[in-house]
């Protein structure tokens, strides 16, 4: 057969330090949040989305101090926290899959799923940028006042809360390339916010669609944001877990296309 | 054949539906050397390359790199990559794409050295975004040499580079190979290859259809080139027998033959009038068209 014999692997050549992999990750982490953080039409769009909707309908058009007050704060957190999930991955991921920026990434020795890792940091950080504008904008001009603890709490939703929303742009990410992606994420983004009760509470809705709210993850995302803001009692475990499954089921499919598919 | 090898195909088989992009094509690539891989669009360039980087899995047959699967990071990790075209982030300069590629690679030439041999380095604060295009194909080849690779891959390294630029180019992949990096390039400027291989892979539709030194390619066809100042119609001449190719460029007849007296004698008889005759052993480029001309079309001539 062949007699081209193979140079042997050699382990001192490719061996690298733990502390060398820590790094790179860290790395990629610090260069996506950068690039993103300095491209304002993509932060903006994502910040102010649900910054300006709640100000209109949560500050001009309601009286302050009321329970709608702290309503309104919880659900535009909601769906705030949401924007940075679906487009932050999703759409950057669609662009990147077209502009051969992701082939390269997976023939150079970049530590595996340090990419991922890498949005998923910036998707935090954006997510987290949005809860504080609308906290600055609820504790101020919007009538609400929270507790040190349920301000922690709401940024600590706001930050892990995008994490499933990651995995589902993620996963649309991987079903289309380029610019097409933005238009299908806001397909499944405000018909998905309307249906779990963000713009309207769900007892307005028709009792089907509020049966069926649980299927989506906003849903249980407005139920943390509510029990935040002291607006809902009632155990948080089964929402978190919702959360978490829904994250884990989408992250396995995407990560399955991009295997596949590139 | 009896050495070593930092990558290969072995009967590697690539199909996409119906289309074989490769069809057991073998290939090695031995430590330290420059390996040019040419070929028509579709010959299978891309689709080799894909394979060695572990881009894409072969249908049958195996790639290797470093003797390991391409997909495992160990084998990555001596290896540099430039493609044909790739997005890097816009926002971020010059200086934090370099420094974010090094983070990769478990001992990375340093930060200057790898900016002077690219000749980046007066870009280094300057977003991607913001530079030329020959520019960024430089930023994109000093991305590909900061990892002290053992061998590079550069696909279509110098498309919408100037001539000085790309001259610097060919300069600074003349000295990784010096210092025992083998290049694996892919290219349609066959001057380039003949500047730099020293050794050549013709692929043709999925197969190889030559492999070995530019001056044993050029020996295999042996074609030579003829030109003349003189009113003969290039068609014509084409229709010769002997007659590889005939053109007309400018006033000059220019013409590949594999028997250059027969021709040159045929064309002193059709036109006594027949000036400045220049007899040329064929270049690369001359081979090439030889080797992956249509077979159907050379049966129908022959």
């Amino acid at each position: 057969m062949n007699t081209v014999a193979a140079v042997p692997a050699n382990a001192a050549a490719s061996a690298m330090s733990p502390g060398r992999v820590l790094g790179a990750y860290l790395a990629e982490a610090r260069s996506e949040c950068l690039r993103y953080l300095r491209a304002p039409s993509f932060v903006l769009p994502m910040t102010l989305f649900s910054t300006v909707f709640y100000l209109m309908f949560g500050v001009l058009l309601n009286h302050p101090g009321s329970d709608a007050s702290h309503y309104l704060l919880a659900s535009y957190t909601a769906f705030g926290v949401m924007g940075p999930g679906l487009f932050g991955f999703g759409a950057s991921l669609a662009i990147e899959r077209e502009g051969g920026l992701l082939t390269l990434k997976r023939s150079l020795p970049m530590p595996p799923g340090a990419y991922l890792i890498g949005k998923m940091a910036m998707a935090m950080v954006v997510a987290a940028l949005v809860v504080v504008l609308l906290l600055a904008l609820g504790l101020t001009v919007g009538g609400v006042s929270l507790s040190p603890p349920r301000v922690l709490a709401m940024l600590a939703i706001g930050v892990l809360g995008v994490l499933p929303f990651c995995a589902l742009g993620m996963f649309v990410g991987t079903l289309i390339k380029g610019q097409g992606a933005p238009g299908l994420l806001n397909l499944v983004y405000l018909p998905m916010a309307f249906l779990s009760g963000l713009w309207l509470p769900l007892g307005m809705l028709p009792r089907v669609l509020q049966q069926i709210a649980p299927v989506w993850p906003s849903y249980h995302l407005n139920q943390l944001t509510q029990s935040a803001v002291g607006l809902r009692s009632g155990p948080l475990l089964p929402h978190v877990l919702a959360l978490l499954a829904f994250a884990v089921v989408f992250l396995l499919l995407a990560a399955r296309r991009l295997r596949r598919y590139g | 054949m009896n050495d070593t090898a930092v990558a290969r195909l072995v009967a590697a088989v690539k199909r996409y539906g119906s289309l074989t992009a490769l069809d057991a094509v073998d290939l090695a690539v031995r430590p330290g050397e420059l390996l040019a891989v040419l070929g028509p669009n579709g010959a299978g360039k891309s689709s080799s390359i894909g394979l060695l980087l572990g881009l894409i899995r072969p249908d049958a047959g195996r790639a290797e790199l470093f003797g390991l699967d391409p997909q495992r990071i160990e084998a990555r990790r001596r290896i540099g990559v430039m493609l044909q075209s790739a997005n890097l982030p816009a926002t971020l300069r010059v200086g934090e794409l370099l420094r974010l590629t090094m983070s990769y690679y478990p001992n990375p030439r340093g930060f200057d050295e790898t900016t002077a041999l690219a000749g980046v380095a007066d870009l280094l604060l300057r977003p991607y975004g913001k530079l030329s295009g020959g520019q960024q194909r430089r930023v994109q080849f000093a991305l590909a040499l900061c990892g002290r690779p053992e061998l590079l891959f550069l696909d279509e390294p110098t498309v919408g580079m100037d001539i000085d630029a790309r001259q610097k180019l060919w300069a600074a992949m003349r000295r990784l190979v010096d210092e025992g990096c083998a290049v694996v390039l892919t290219t349609h400027y066959l001057e380039e290859a003949e500047a730099l291989a020293q050794r050549v892979v013709v692929l043709g539709q999925g197969r190889v259809l030559s492999e070995g030194s530019v001056d044993e390619l050029r020996k295999r066809v042996a074609l030579t080139r003829i030109r003349c100042l003189c009113d003969l119609d290039a068609d014509a001449v084409a229709a010769w027998a002997e007659v590889a190719s005939a053109t007309r460029q400018g006033g000059r007849l220019q013409i590949a033959t594999a028997r250059a007296e027969t021709v040159v004698r045929r064309l002193l008889d059709a036109d006594p009038a027949l000036a400045e005759l220049e007899v040329q052993r064929a270049g690369l480029a001359e081979a090439f068209t030889e080797l992956t001309r249509d077979p159907a079309a050379t049966q129908e001539a022959a």
